[in-house]
């Protein structure tokens, strides 16, 4: 037990500071590769919580895939700096007043609940958070929802493309 | 297992810092990495009650949240793309006419 808390606190220690990281890093790449840490860190957590199909697909999809294409654009835009800015002058004090707030009812909310959940128990099946597992989930229960997101991901395809297209025929198309 | 509330803390603090960042950053990549970072801590609470309860459907409803936000990163990036073409900045100050 006393091993999991010093993993847990560790592995926070390191998202949380990655995250505020990405926060005040100046630099786009910079803030993109504090993100990756972030969630290579909670890839870990998810280990931690028996989730190991969901940790793999944490590291593959988001740490690879996603954060490629952050890079990728910030590169091909030329974006990292931006440079002085801050049209809106108290946007940034009441920003921080708001998130403030947020953090003390959350903490609040916590704090007074603290011990009201009963632990979660220490048995867990072998088979759970499983590959085998989530596909059977996946594909029995969740047919309807899986199917929905292929649609989904043909959507984004098409937008994407459309949206980047560079237009040539506009003239023809007039004529 | 740990206790319940220190993952629902841990991902109450990463969703804040997301939070934050959403609204100090001008900068529309580092934007949508904060958005991210928020689903990202969403994902930590579903997993963290999937174990909890023992059932598989927080666990897989984390893989929707995951396909969502790769379409949603797919489509955004297209867009800051497409305005910095048209604008040659992607600060979300200077963006503040719908008329491209």
């Amino acid at each position: 037990m006393t091993t999991q808390y010093i993993l847990f606190f560790s592995l926070a220690l390191i998202s949380v500071v990655s995250a505020l990281g990405m926060l005040f890093s100046r630099n786009a790449v910079y803030a993109a590769l504090y993100l990756v840490m972030n969630f290579a860190s909670v890839a870990v957590f998810f280990l931690l919580l028996n989730a190991p199909f969901i940790a793999i697909a944490q590291v593959s999809v988001y740490a690879g895939a996603i954060m490629v294409l952050f890079l990728f654009v910030i590169m091909l835009l030329g974006a990292e700096q931006t440079g002085p800015q801050q049209a809106i002058v108290w946007q940034r004090p009441v920003a921080v007043i708001l998130g403030l707030i947020l953090a003390a009812e959350v903490g609040y909310i916590l704090l007074s609940q603290f011990g009201f959940i009963p632990p979660g128990s220490a048995e867990i099946a072998d088979s759970f958070g499983s590959p085998a597992t989530v596909g059977v989930d996946l594909f029995t229960s969740y047919l309807l929802p899986f199917e929905i997101t292929s649609v989904l991901l043909l959507v984004a395809i098409v937008g994407a493309i459309v949206l980047t297209k560079v237009e040539r025929n506009t003239d023809q198309e007039r004529k | 297992m740990l206790p319940v509330y220190y993952y629902v803390g841990l991902s109450a603090v990463l969703f804040i810092i997301g939070a934050l960042g959403v609204l100090i950053r001008r900068n529309a990549i580092v934007i949508f990495m904060s958005v991210e970072l928020m689903l990202n801590a969403a994902n930590l609470v579903f997993v963290a009650y999937a174990r909890y309860y023992q059932a598989m459907d927080g666990q897989i409803f984390v893989f929707f949240v995951m396909t969502v936000a790769a379409a949603e990163v797919a489509v955004g990036l297209a867009l800051i793309v497409a305005i910095f073409k048209a604008k040659n900045s992607i600060n979300v100050d200077q963006i503040s006419t719908l008329k491209g």
